[in-house]
């Protein structure tokens, strides 16, 4: 038989005084005598109703009131007076815990007691050496402890900043004081009452709190620290489920979390936020009248935090919205999937979009950023995602325009390119690391050399698009790409098609159907012709590649191909 | 935080000079506004208020301030623009209503804002504050479980003084004269489609607010011109203090912090959607009669520009348009995001 266990249980209350009042009567009809702190900014009247409210109850005794604010040491004073007084009002008690007025008990009490019971001997207090942890939030971790803080960092934050700023320039140490080592860890915790009492009633205890005074948050390493001196038996770890966002502000427990707090079989959760009347009613758990003291199992409800924090500091890659609008390469991910870019090959196959769909299992659209019209796929009345066709209106955004159309398609886009198109996303898509690029440079020259224009607007066209995807080159070849680039000149590819084609394809899709025959290839008879002429015009034909390869030895490959 | 000694630059000097100017108006606009049920007595220190500027929205209002009430607003300001179907005398008799009359130029109001600006100044300090059109629906993240209470605690917690809602523009599915919601019925049971991914964002850097365009009617109307394209983005919930003001609708407010609530870091803030019920069977009168008034923004281009697409006969809803179903569709779409509250 176990020794029996009397909870006392010491409740901080701040501003709700009405769910306080509440909790109040949770824990002493679980059997808990409290000792209730009210932070003395609170009215006289309002105490007056309160105290008024819980009256009738002799197992409630009220602790002096402190004013506590943040991160000082009063909430540690005020903890010490209301466990001073529990103590010493209700000297049978053998466990303390340390509860706040948003801390509601999950499960009934009694299963807390017969946890507690199980082990009677441990403290349950997460207890952390400073030179291991890295989860405090805001910076200071073991400065909390070496330098002075004196001033109130909701309140005062220019003097706090500017004088632990100067401190550090003066080198300034603070000493622990002799046998102590810093730990940190939860402010919720439950000590055996020989524990708290030695540490209430150390010779030292003086000492202590002259350096806790002026340390950093005490409330989360005061008895943390000094449990060390005092207790052998830790159980490092808060039965007060309580979670923090990325700022260190703890999160707020809503009437939806009925389901998962029920299920991380925690004792006590915070904080519960004043207007969860569900969660009021509903927890703690009804009373089965045989204790259960299976241990709290809070993997899930962290999952969930931490999916939000997640959420919240990465954000979803390749989203552009009203509340996520990250600057430039600052995206996390630029786009939210992967897609091809296909540079060329429509000018060089001229039904190369129709045979592209057929070999890939992805969306295959024509010149997306074509400046007549947005090509989609099937060329419909509207875009997915209800995207317009209007390339006034893509224009308008292009950024938006390629990563809302990636984001709102559920298949792998693939889409043309070329000089003629527009180039506002050039640097984007070469910096993006899920584009796939196949750029065939130079291929642009295959249309206009069959579009029978007259020789000075051949000319003309002839060296903007030169100079359009000159531009484009400087930008593919710098090092800032992270696209997955497959980059020839028209010679290099038309000497051999089908093997680039077949890898590029593997590389985008590694179930796209094997290349059985490649599409009807435009005339090249002439191109040797047109850019000499050009040469002697004074132009300088660039991108074909040095060394274009005669064109009769080009033509058996075609003619194996139809 | 500012250092010690550094002055003010000259665009922030601008920008003071800008909204202190925005204050003025709203101050010298309030002899406009004639009380016809001042109610304001009744505001409790923590009530949520819902500021609102009508005309002739009578068979609207009913649904809109069950909408509120059910969601937690507390208290409704609302100025009547010299309505002629009976708003007014309707609204009087609602307990949690302070109405206005006036039939001053709404136009010369800068389109109302002055005289909520002046609302919001003398009655919302202290208060967080909806300001919203009368086909307006806030949506936010977890609304099903959370009444805008318990959102505001939160944003008040984690710091924050203001929350963005994007106009999301609903519309039927076939022609918008079918489109009929009778009163107090629920216009997104007829006008539940919307545009789930068309939208263009865009930076202000004088105000610092993202400029968000596109949906439905700019694909339709405005497609040829899309820079003038209606402004979607907004700021319609804002813990209000006395220095506040809205400069232009509810897009954007000075001072510029207020605006600045998108995470440009790659993480997402909590932001919520304004379903927008305007495409009903009474739109094509409404637009008429607003293109007779000529007393909307820019000339009331939009109207010309509806007036002339509906006598085309367009139509709204294509093929990619979505139905709209809860918050949760709209957060998976990336139109909203419920950030970090978990």
């Amino acid at each position: 038989m176990t020794p029996a266990v009397r909870l006392g249980v010491v409740l901080l209350c701040h501003g709700d005084l009405d769910m306080a009042a509440r909790l109040a009567r949770i824990w002493t009809d679980g059997g808990a005598q409290v000792a209730i702190h009210v932070d003395a900014k609170v009215g006289a009247a309002r105490l007056a109703g309160f105290q008024r409210a819980l009256g009738n109850c002799d197992r409630i005794v009220f602790s002096t009131r402190h004013r506590c604010s943040w991160g000082r040491f009063s909430l540690v004073r005020a903890t010490q007076d209301a466990a001073i007084l529990l103590l010493d009002r209700f000297p049978d008690t053998t466990h303390v815990y340390l509860a706040s007025g948003a801390c509601l008990p999950l499960r009934p009490i009694s299963d807390l007691i017969a946890y507690l019971a199980a082990d009677p001997g441990r403290d349950h207090i997460e207890s952390v050496s400073t030179h291991d942890v890295g989860w405090t939030v805001g910076g200071l971790n073991e400065e909390r402890f070496t330098l002075f803080f004196p001033f109130d960092w909701k309140r005062r934050r220019w003097l706090f900043d500017r004088f632990v700023d100067w401190q550090r320039r003066r080198g300034i140490r603070r000493r622990m004081p002799a046998g102590l080592s810093p730990h940190l860890g939860s402010q919720w915790w439950c000590l055996t009452a020989r524990t708290l009492r030695a540490i209430l009633d150390d010779p030292r205890r003086d000492e202590f709190d002259r350096f806790f005074r002026f340390a950093w948050i005490p409330d989360e390493s005061y008895f943390q620290t000094l449990v060390r001196r005092h207790s052998t038996r830790i159980e490092s770890w808060s039965l007060t489920m309580a979670k923090f966002d990325h700022t260190g502000r703890p999160y707020s427990l809503y009437d939806d979390h009925a389901g998962i707090l029920a299920e991380s079989r925690c004792f006590v959760a915070r904080k519960i936020w004043p207007g969860a009347s569900g969660l009021l009613s509903q927890f703690p758990l009804p009373d089965q009248g045989h204790p259960q003291v299976d241990p709290p199992q809070p993997a899930r409800i962290s999952r969930i935090i931490n999916q939000t924090v997640r959420r919240r500091v990465l954000g979803r890659p390749g989203l552009y919205m009203q509340s996520r609008f990250p600057r430039k390469d600052a995206e996390n991910g630029k786009t939210s999937a992967p897609y091809a870019v296909l540079q060329g090959l429509t000018d060089i196959f001229p039904g190369f979009e129709g045979w592209l769909g057929r070999h890939l299992t992805g969306q295959v659209h024509g010149h997306l950023l074509d400046p007549a019209l947005v090509e989609f796929a099937g060329r419909p009345q509207t875009g997915p995602g209800a995207i317009s066709i209007d390339p006034q209106v893509r224009d308008h955004d292009p950024q938006g325009f390629l990563t809302s159309l990636i984001r709102i398609t559920d298949r792998m886009q693939a889409f043309q390119f070329s000089p003629r198109d527009n180039q506002a996303l050039n640097w984007f898509m070469a910096t993006d690391p899920n584009a796939h690029m196949l750029v065939v440079t130079g291929a642009w020259k295959l249309p206009i050399l069959h579009s029978g224009m007259p020789f000075d607007d051949m000319r003309r066209i002839f060296a903007q698009l030169q100079r359009i995807e000159l531009a484009q080159l400087d930008v593919l070849n710098s090092v800032w790409v992270r696209a997955r680039l497959s980059q020839h000149d028209l010679g290099e590819f038309l000497l051999n098609p089908r093997a680039i084609l077949q890898d590029f394809l593997l590389q985008i899709d590694p179930h796209s159907a094997p290349i059985a025959a490649l599409p009807a290839m435009r005339d090249l008879t002439g191109l040797d012709g047109m850019l000499r002429r050009l040469r002697n015009s004074g132009l300088r034909p660039r991108l074909t590649g040095e060394d274009l390869p005669p064109i009769e030895l080009l033509i058996p490959e075609r003619a194996a191909a139809e | 935080m500012r250092r010690l000694g550094a002055w003010p630059s000259l665009g922030s000097l601008r920008l003071r000079l800008e909204r202190q100017g925005l204050i003025a108006r709203a101050i010298r606009s309030r002899t406009m506004l004639y009380p016809l049920a001042d109610r304001t007595r009744r505001i409790r220190p923590d009530d949520i208020l819902c500021c609102v500027t009508l005309r002739n929205e009578r068979s609207r209002l009913p649904y809109f301030l069950d909408y509120y009430r059910a969601m937690g607003v507390r208290h409704f300001l609302m100025v009547d623009n010299a309505s002629g179907d009976g708003s007014a005398s309707w609204l009087r008799g609602q307990a949690d209503v302070s109405l206005w009359w006036t039939d001053a130029s709404y136009k010369g109001a800068r389109f109302g804002m002055d005289w909520m600006n002046w609302l919001l100044l003398r009655h919302g300090r202290g208060h967080w504050c909806l300001t919203v059109d009368p086909d307006e629906f806030l949506v936010y993240p977890h609304m099903e479980h959370r009444p805008l209470g318990a959102l505001t605690s939160w944003l008040e917690a984690t710091g924050r003084r203001s929350f963005p809602a994007m106009l999301l523009d609903m519309y039927p599915k076939g022609p918008i004269e079918d489109a009929v919601c009778p009163e107090g019925q629920d216009p997104f049971q007829v006008a539940r489609w919307f545009d789930p991914a068309n939208y263009s964002i865009r930076k202000n850097s004088h105000f610092g607010n993202l400029w968000i365009q596109g949906g439905p009617r700019t694909r339709v109307f405005f497609a040829r011109d899309p820079l003038s394209g209606p402004a979607l983005n907004k700021i319609p919930l804002v813990k209000w203090a006395m220095r506040y003001a809205y400069v232009s609708s509810t897009h954007m407010l000075l001072p510029r912090g207020l605006n600045l609530l998108y995470d440009e870091d790659g993480g997402e803030r909590i932001s919520g959607c304004l379903l927008h019920a305007k495409f009903l069977s009474s739109f094509a009168a409404k637009s008429a009669e607003e293109l007779d008034r000529r007393q909307h923004y820019a000339g009331s281009q939009e109207y010309r520009a509806y007036h002339a697409g509906l006598h085309r006969g367009d139509q709204l809803w294509c093929s990619e348009s979505r139905e709209y179903r809860d918050w949760r569709q709209l957060e998976d779409l990336g139109l909203i995001s419920r950030g970090n509250w978990a």
